[in-house]
């Protein structure tokens, strides 16, 4: 069967079971759509939070990264994994304990504060609405792709599915549409892998297979051939790195922190029934998570073995089917500058003749190692899955901060629970249409400002909580100027040097040498240190507070 | 033990020691051998890996795992000894 006829099938039937799922779990009250009636177990919630927290990037982008950046490429792969060890040990929980709805709901209790409630509203929905637009994104370059229709098509398919159960279903629905979604997904993105294993080393195990020797040479490993193929051409080996090792540093710390502060990935610890869940349930959501994140650089050394192997030097008349497919979406592009027909790859900008988007690595990678059809058209669906769960996620935890957060907790605290409901549903159908409507219509900076979700959610929210847990003498004149001060130059670094001057990013002009990416680091020790200095020097919190923060530590009062 | 004041101060004393020592190792895994320590430790080799390359795409994300493991069965049980778990 054709590519195509596969992709109609397999997209087509997990659509249908994502459907079915949604109208199985419809959420009857607040409570069910905002934490899935806090009855979800804890090998369920680790599967959805797993889901949930792999998106597109995650999925189409990350192999291809890494693929490009080689043994750099760890900052993505220890930063997105690193952080569950926080949340585990240091969020989750506690803030099941807590037992509300949402992180800005925390904010306000713990701080006795409208003020920090609304400043925890506003960055919630900020970073989701940022990282929302990707998904969308994602979602319309797969249809795009695989099924050949227009990227806006693509977007509104995407968006009545999102919409039909995130809306129906609430947190609840979300939740097990991401169960069957981590299935689709993690099986769609090892399959190849295993194959591509298989195929250059002999290896059923990529994570052990990349470390391999090669079939076709024995006696040298994948990745020693493949330190030489790109030394050959100019590049850095593959397994060295080119960042500095500060900015590396950062890097990775900026990405943890800022998994562990994302909105939402730590309200799903809010749907489990007991403390001692939340801590299994991170335990399960990071095994999950590593499935996916081990096999990664697996496939990205895998990918640009063969890459490098199946066009470097070779006939431009005589390329595979794959590279002309690509060639016209306009992911690769090849220029021939010195007219001798041939194909040359290479790091010198004048001499290199071709440009590979690096989202094609995953992709692409099945149709390049000449793998069966269904294998191929799998990935489409896996890509999918990865886009739509994260952007269910998102999207709830929009719709909850405006139904709840503001509607319920800030300007109309009499709303009846029917019409809370309701509130929910349509800000989630509203921030649905937003959210698609950026998809469509991409801003230039979508790309650019995912370094500002990580950035902000490390410099804000994280400081807040931890210290909420952890300090006793942290009040809210404290928490509230830590959270300011570390957003605050957290966002005017990153726009400095992403919009205002885009010509001075360079690692000269950096502070410290700390690129735009890793600079939440920075903005997060500061909010440590100035909430520390301000709440020494203001009154204590009161006696009711400190008696919620006794409460919270231990998972049961005798 | 029942839950006064004083055993809660116990149990939560316990907890951060523990808490220090995980996130010891977290850091030392990951930031230590898989940035700080990289180059030293790509001098060493296991089949077709350089250690240090191996800690930043795969062995430090494996010990991420372990200690959230080593986690849970410490508090479950700290939980039991204090009195504290929900059953």
């Amino acid at each position: 069967m054709e590519i195509q006829t596969w992709t109609y099938i397999l997209v087509a039937v997990s659509f249908t079971l994502y459907i079915g799922i949604a109208i199985w779990a419809k959420a009857g009250t607040t409570s069910e759509f905002y934490v899935a009636g806090k009855g979800v177990s804890p090998l369920a919630n680790g599967m959805a939070t797993a889901a949930d927290w792999m998106s597109a990037a995650s999925f189409i982008g990350m192999a291809g990264i890494i693929s490009f950046m080689g043994r750099d490429g760890s900052v993505y792969l220890m930063g997105w994994t690193g952080g569950y060890v926080l949340l585990a040990l240091l969020l989750a929980p506690y803030l099941r304990k807590f037992g509300k709805f949402t992180v800005p709901d925390f904010v306000g209790d713990r701080y006795y504060s409208q003020t920090a409630r609304i400043v925890a509203v506003l960055c919630a929905i900020f970073i989701s609405f940022t990282y929302v637009a990707g998904q969308m994104r994602g979602v319309g370059i797969v249809f795009s792709r695989f099924l050949e229709v227009e990227i806006a098509t693509g977007v509104l398919i995407g968006m009545g599915i999102v919409f039909f159960y995130a809306v129906l279903g609430g947190m609840k629905g979300i939740t097990y549409t991401q169960v069957a979604q981590y299935c689709v997904l993690i099986f769609a993105y090892t399959v190849p892998a295993v194959f591509i294993s298989i195929m250059m080393t002999g290896n059923p195990i990529p994570q052990l297979g990349f470390g391999s020797e090669l079939v076709n040479e024995t006696g040298v490993s994948l990745l020693d051939k493949l330190d030489g193929l790109s030394e050959a051409l100019g590049f850095k080996a593959y397994t060295s790195g080119n960042k500095s090792t500060i900015d590396v540093f950062f890097i990775t710390a900026a990405l943890m922190v800022g998994t562990a502060g994302l909105p939402h990935v730590i309200v799903r610890f809010f749907t489990v029934p007991k403390v001692r869940d939340a801590r299994k349930s991170a335990l399960y959501a990071l095994i999950f998570i590593a499935i996916l994140y081990t096999t990664a650089p697996a496939i990205a050394a895998f990918a640009r073995t063969n890459l490098i192997l199946s066009v470097s030097e070779r006939p431009y008349s005589d390329v595979p089917a794959w590279f002309k497919n690509w060639e016209n979406t306009g992911l690769i592009q090849f220029t021939d500058k010195n007219n001798d027909g041939k194909i040359q790859y290479v790091k010198d900008a004048t001499k290199n003749e071709l440009m590979i988007d690096r989202d094609i690595i995953v992709l692409a990678n099945p149709e390049i190692a000449r793998l069966p059809n269904w294998v191929i058209a799998l990935v489409a669906a896996g890509g999918l899955a990865a886009a739509l769960s994260t952007a269910a996620g998102l999207l709830l935890v929009i719709s909850t901060s405006i139904a709840h957060d503001l509607l319920k907790k800030s300007f109309k605290p009499d709303i009846s629970e029917k019409g809370e409901l309701r509130a929910a549903r349509i800000a989630a159908g509203f921030a649905v249409v937003v959210a698609g409507y950026f998809g469509i219509n991409p801003p230039g900076f979508v790309a650019q400002v995912v370094a500002f979700a990580f950035g902000l959610a490390a410099a804000s929210f994280f400081p807040a909580i931890i210290m909420g847990i952890f300090s006793k003498r942290m009040n809210k004149e404290g928490a509230i100027t830590g959270m300011v001060v570390g957003i605050l130059f957290t966002a005017s670094y990153i726009i400095y040097f992403k919009f205002v001057s885009p010509e001075n990013n360079t690692s000269k002009n950096w502070l410290f040498g700390i690129s735009p990416e890793g600079i939440g680091t920075l903005g997060m020790i500061l909010n440590f240190v100035t909430s520390t200095a301000v709440a020494r020097f203001t009154a204590k919190p009161p006696k009711e507070i400190l008696e919620l923060v006794d409460k919270i530590r231990i998972p049961k009062e005798g | 033990m029942g839950n006064s004041q004083n055993s809660l101060k116990k149990y939560w004393r316990k907890n951060i020691t523990y808490l220090a020592i995980l996130l010891s190792i977290w850091f030392i895994v990951s930031y230590g051998c898989g940035i700080l320590f990289v180059d030293e430790l790509d001098l060493i080799r296991i089949g077709g890996f350089k250690l240090g390359f191996w800690f930043a795409q795969q062995g430090s994300i494996y010990v991420f795992v372990v200690l959230i493991f080593i986690y849970v069965i410490l508090m479950n049980k700290l939980d039991k000894k204090f009195e504290v778990d929900e059953d």
